[in-house]
């Protein structure tokens, strides 16, 4: 018998990541610097780390609620009031995830039905496409631009909007591009939305790093808060991507239906991961100030030495991440990263990767210490001297 | 202009370049030298050190903490005995405390005789030291906010999101 005739289309027809081979590429090479990886470079902070420690000493090892502990619901029902000024029920309208992406992946099945179109702004995570097919719906991708800050403009929403769409994704602030949207963009998009029947899920997993601006959810316009899901998560904002911590916040309706999902796919989120979840709410927001003004300091360093390097930067206002455009060297987005990495050894991850819009740019993070960043721009003015 | 980011980071990495230093903070290069330049003038930044882990080398150093009492002496309290203990080149450290004990100060030498006889021979006969406790530093393990063994690296990590 031949198992590959027995897997789903669906799942074979989803294209694994272009950029694999880069990074076992990188494996092989020694004095290597990767900026391809979108996760902080610091530990958890050590009282959190202490508190997951301390619930397993304490024999805190069963499930818990499929939709979380109360207590972590609590804190995040007051950490999102405290924070961007949101009210959520903790006993209906807060679910605790595995992760951000469990989140994305619980809302879109929770929505779709087959044909139901999900509108996608790009260049974005690559989740969102795939997790939309395997839920039956069909992704429409809307290319975003540096001329507009990288923002889904009313023209570009209208443009997509058709009858058959079911769910506007807004991925803010933007991976990869570091793109926001400030209030009077979300007020025009409620505008749009406010007699259709599409709901939003908004992914906030990079909102404590905004620079400059605070962040603003679509949950915070009243024509948009009953059809948005909140997704947000522990992971960028505590450096905790290892323990698996998200939650969503939404409508009764739509999270009392994910429940359902989450308790048999899932059953309940890692138990110690809450306890720490919950000490990080309760004592963490001098830790996320810290790691923002680090981050910050390291964002305006690389886009200083990119623009004196000679390559186009649009100013990130979110994440951490910075997408320089690479149009003036002549190569594509994919050939610059593979010459650069065999070249000068450093890791960077080519916009096309991205989606649509994605091609000719290049994404690096600067959740690397200083001194690979300075070293990766040093390396970097080599790089484009050779190419001279 | 308020200097305190500009002076955490030099704490951090004092070799970081105006240049550098100016693009972290989003300001000019040339007013960041000029501001470095007065905050030395000033005494606000009195040097630049590298941090070392002496046990790593094969150099021999023993550092003590040493609790002094002393007398306060009428007219200038404290400030006078601790200038005279401060002028020795042996000491490192010298902070007057609250407490059961008036100062500490910390001293490192090339050998436990060499302390020991710091302590008796100048530290207990300066006037007004009332009484000294020597503790002998074992092991460091953090200084400065620098832990001396570096993290260990979680091996299998996810290579790309």
């Amino acid at each position: 018998m031949d198992f590959q005739e027995l897997i789903a289309k669906k799942v074979v027809a989803l294209k694994p990541s272009g950029i694999r081979k880069f990074f076992d590429l990188l494996e092989t090479m020694e004095d290597a610097i990767s900026l391809g990886v979108g996760e902080p470079d610091f530990a958890t902070p050590w009282h959190i780390r202490d508190a997951g420690i301390y619930s397993l000493e304490k024999g805190f090892t069963k499930y818990t609620p499929n939709a979380g502990m109360m207590a972590l619901r609590e804190e995040i029902s007051r950490y999102m009031r405290r924070r961007f000024n949101l009210s959520y029920d903790p006993a209906g309208q807060i679910i605790v995830t595995v992760g951000g992406s469990e989140g994305i992946d619980l809302s879109l099945r929770m929505l779709l039905e087959p044909g139901d179109e999900v509108i996608i702004p790009t260049p974005s995570f690559v989740c969102y496409g795939p997790l939309t097919v395997m839920a039956g719906g069909t992704p429409v991708y809307v290319e975003t631009r540096a001329e507009d800050d990288f923002k889904l403009t009313p023209e570009l929403l209208k443009s997509a909007l058709t009858e058959k769409t079911k769910v506007l994704v807004l991925p803010y602030p933007c991976n990869p591009t570091g793109g926001v949207m400030e209030r009077a963009d979300l007020e025009a998009v409620g505008e749009i939305l406010k007699d259709t029947r599409v709901a939003v899920i908004s992914d906030e997993i990079y909102a404590e790093l905004s620079y400059g601006l605070h962040h603003v959810s679509p949950a915070n316009i009243p024509a948009l808060y009953d059809r948005t899901i909140v997704v947000n998560g522990f992971s960028k904002a505590y450096a905790m991507t290892g323990w698996r911590m998200g939650y969503l916040c939404g409508p009764r309706a739509a999270i009392a239906q994910m429940v359902k999902i989450h308790q048999f796919g899932i059953m309940s989120a890692p138990t110690t991961s809450q306890y720490a979840a919950i000490e990080a709410m309760r004592a963490g927001d001098r830790d996320i100030e810290a790691m923002r003004a680090e981050y910050d300091r390291r964002r305006r360093f690389l886009v200083h030495g990119l623009r004196d390097a000679g390559l186009d930067c649009y100013e990130p206002h979110g994440a951490f991440y910075v997408f320089p455009s690479i149009r003036s060297t002549g190569l594509s987005s994919e050939e610059f990263c593979e010459r650069f990495l065999l070249s000068q050894r450093v890791a960077v991850i080519p916009g096309s990767a991205f989606g649509p819009g994605g091609e000719g740019f290049v994404r690096m993070c600067y959740a690397a210490g200083m001194e690979n960043l300075k070293e990766a721009l040093a390396r970097l003015e080599t790089f484009l001297k050779e190419l001279a | 202009m308020d200097n305190t980011e500009l002076l955490k980071l030099l704490e951090r990495d004092c070799r970081a370049t105006p240049d550098q230093l100016a693009a972290m903070l989003g300001r000019d290069a040339a007013e960041v030298r000029d501001e470095i330049r007065t905050l030395e003038k000033e005494n606000v930044i009195l040097g630049y050190n590298a941090m070392i882990d002496w046990d790593r080398t094969g150099e021999e150093l023993v550092t003590a903490l040493i609790e002094v009492r002393v007398t306060p002496q009428r007219g200038d309290g404290f400030d006078h005995i601790a200038e005279r203990i401060y002028q020795f080149e042996e000491v490192e450290s010298l902070y007057l405390m609250s407490g059961a004990y008036d100062f500490v100060v910390l001293i490192t030498g090339r050998t436990l005789k060499e302390v020991a006889s710091f302590v008796s021979a100048r530290l207990s006969t300066i006037d007004g030291v009332t009484g000294t406790a020597t503790h002998f530093i074992l092991k460091k393990y953090k200084e400065k906010g620098v832990a001396f063994e570096s993290a260990p690296v979680q091996e299998e990590r996810m290579k790309y999101v």
